[in-house]
């Protein structure tokens, strides 16, 4: 299908973007790669009055790293995450998950900030934002703040922005010696949404895990921090016992819904599968 | 302020010509250049972004034509199929294509052949697995995919001098 009409307008500076975002208010919706909003467009589940195409402002876009922090700016696209030697050195987890996210047409166009604000329950990069708890930083014409990721996604394409806020940047914390990550997801073809996905951080050292944090997505309507499994984690060593712990932690961690593809007892399952199988792996990446 | 209009005037090159036209914002890539320019081989097929058939390059990168407004295009280099066939870049891609029966109806092709010539150009070496991952964008309802995979190898093995693409 086609869009229905909209007006445009490219922003060259955030004065001017604040000031089309008060003028147009809720009539408005910022477009970035457009990736899954010009989808939604063509399909008319949206029809916005007004496009505010904010890749004009290009202090949105890039990799930096400060200390111990490392800055992902909204607008850098998927692709240039993917290939970054930065993001392998020193966010491991996000560059495991970047194969992961749709295909290379799309990551060419698509972008960080965009996926994080867009706020699907099956994608890959909030919910490394949550395993990682990124600071989320929004700004406004009232000014700047910091989100934690882990209390930025309220629902199903829901989050914490609000009215005249744009999402700038992502600030993760750097890879520590002796954490690893595993990034997996299960879907019927690749770069497609997950079913069922897990993000896992955390340290490994001397047999023993401490320290991690786990993220379900697809399970859910956001990325789910599955405390009571890395509870289950913690100080453990790998053995059979843990799996079993694991599994049931698991359970009780996830408040699964089904889809119209596969039931909450078909991705519950799933999601212990992938538990196992990531745990696994975290035993046998190298340290960083 | 910059106000915002329904209509701009876009100036951009698509296979090399200088183009320049008055678009409505509402109109996506893949329309342009079929509506417009009357460049009918890049193909709409779902129109949301799932089926690759309207894959063409932009700044040297493959993109979604449905999934990028006209607009968004100003100032770029677009290359369509029509393009690259001329060019004789995926010559090729497309005579491995007719000899592998990589494609029955058509359909996809135009976007299958994008898609391929941005893997043998850069990663060559790809196993059949990477051509797979590297394909996994793009439907195709007619070949079950694995003739597509043996044209794609079959170039990248003859562009890296491996005499199995030869056959």
């Amino acid at each position: 299908m086609k869009a229905s009409a909209f007006s445009y307008a490219k922003p060259s500076s955030f004065a001017e973007l604040f000031d089309l975002m008060e003028l147009h208010g809720e009539q408005a919706k910022l477009l970035a790669g457009g990736q899954s909003l010009i989808a939604a467009l063509n399909m008319r589940l949206a029809s916005p009055a007004v496009l505010l195409d904010i890749n004009g402002l290009i202090e949105l876009s890039g990799i930096e790293i400060a200390g111990d922090v490392v800055r992902v700016g909204a607008l850098t696209r998927h692709r240039d995450l993917e290939k970054s030697p930065e993001i392998r050195a020193h966010l491991p987890l996000v560059h495991k998950a970047m194969p992961f996210v749709a295909h290379a047409a799309i990551r060419n166009r698509g972008t960080f900030g965009g996926s994080v604000a867009f706020a699907d329950a099956a994608a890959e990069l909030p919910a490394c934002c949550v395993a990682l708890d990124a600071g989320l930083e929004l700004a406004s014409r009232q000014g700047r703040r910091i989100v934690r990721a882990r209390n930025f996604f309220k629902g199903l394409y829901e989050t914490d922005l609000q009215p005249g806020e744009v999402l700038v940047s992502a600030e993760f914390p750097r890879l520590q010696p002796g954490y690893r990550s595993v990034f997996m997801e299960l879907a019927r073809r690749h770069g497609d949404y997950a079913i069922v996905g897990v993000a896992v951080h955390g340290k490994f050292q001397d047999g023993i895990f401490s320290d991690v944090a786990i993220v379900f997505f697809g399970v859910a309507d956001r990325p789910v921090l599955a405390v009571e499994t890395a509870r289950a984690l913690e100080s453990a060593q790998v053995s059979e016992p843990i799996f079993k712990a694991v599994r049931s932690a698991v359970l009780r961690d996830l408040e699964t819904s089904g889809d119209i593809y596969h039931s909450a007892e078909t991705k519950s399952h799933l999601a212990c599968v992938l538990a196992e199988r990531a745990i696994r792996a975290m035993t046998m990446e190298h340290d960083a | 302020m910059t106000n915002a209009r329904d209509e701009f005037d876009l100036r951009l090159t698509v296979n090399n010509v200088e183009v320049a036209r008055r678009v409505p914002a509402r109109m996506h890539l893949a329309d342009f250049l079929r509506e417009e320019l009357g460049l009918t081989g890049t193909h709409l097929g779902c129109e949301h972004g799932i089926c690759g058939a309207c894959t063409v390059r932009v700044n040297g990168e493959i993109v979604r034509g449905c999934l990028m407004l006209a607009i968004q295009a100003d100032g770029a280099a677009v290359e369509t199929v029509e393009g690259v066939s001329e060019s004789g870049e995926i010559a090729d891609l497309q005579e491995a294509f007719h000899q592998r029966n990589a494609l029955q109806c058509g359909f996809c092709t135009p976007g299958m052949l994008l898609a391929a010539a941005d893997l043998v150009k850069r990663d060559p070496l790809a196993s059949r697995d990477q051509i797979r991952e590297h394909m996994s964008g793009n439907f195709c309802r007619c070949t079950g995919y694995h003739s597509i995979v043996d044209a794609v190898e079959a170039v990248c093995r003859a562009r890296t001098g491996d005499a199995r693409g030869r056959t």
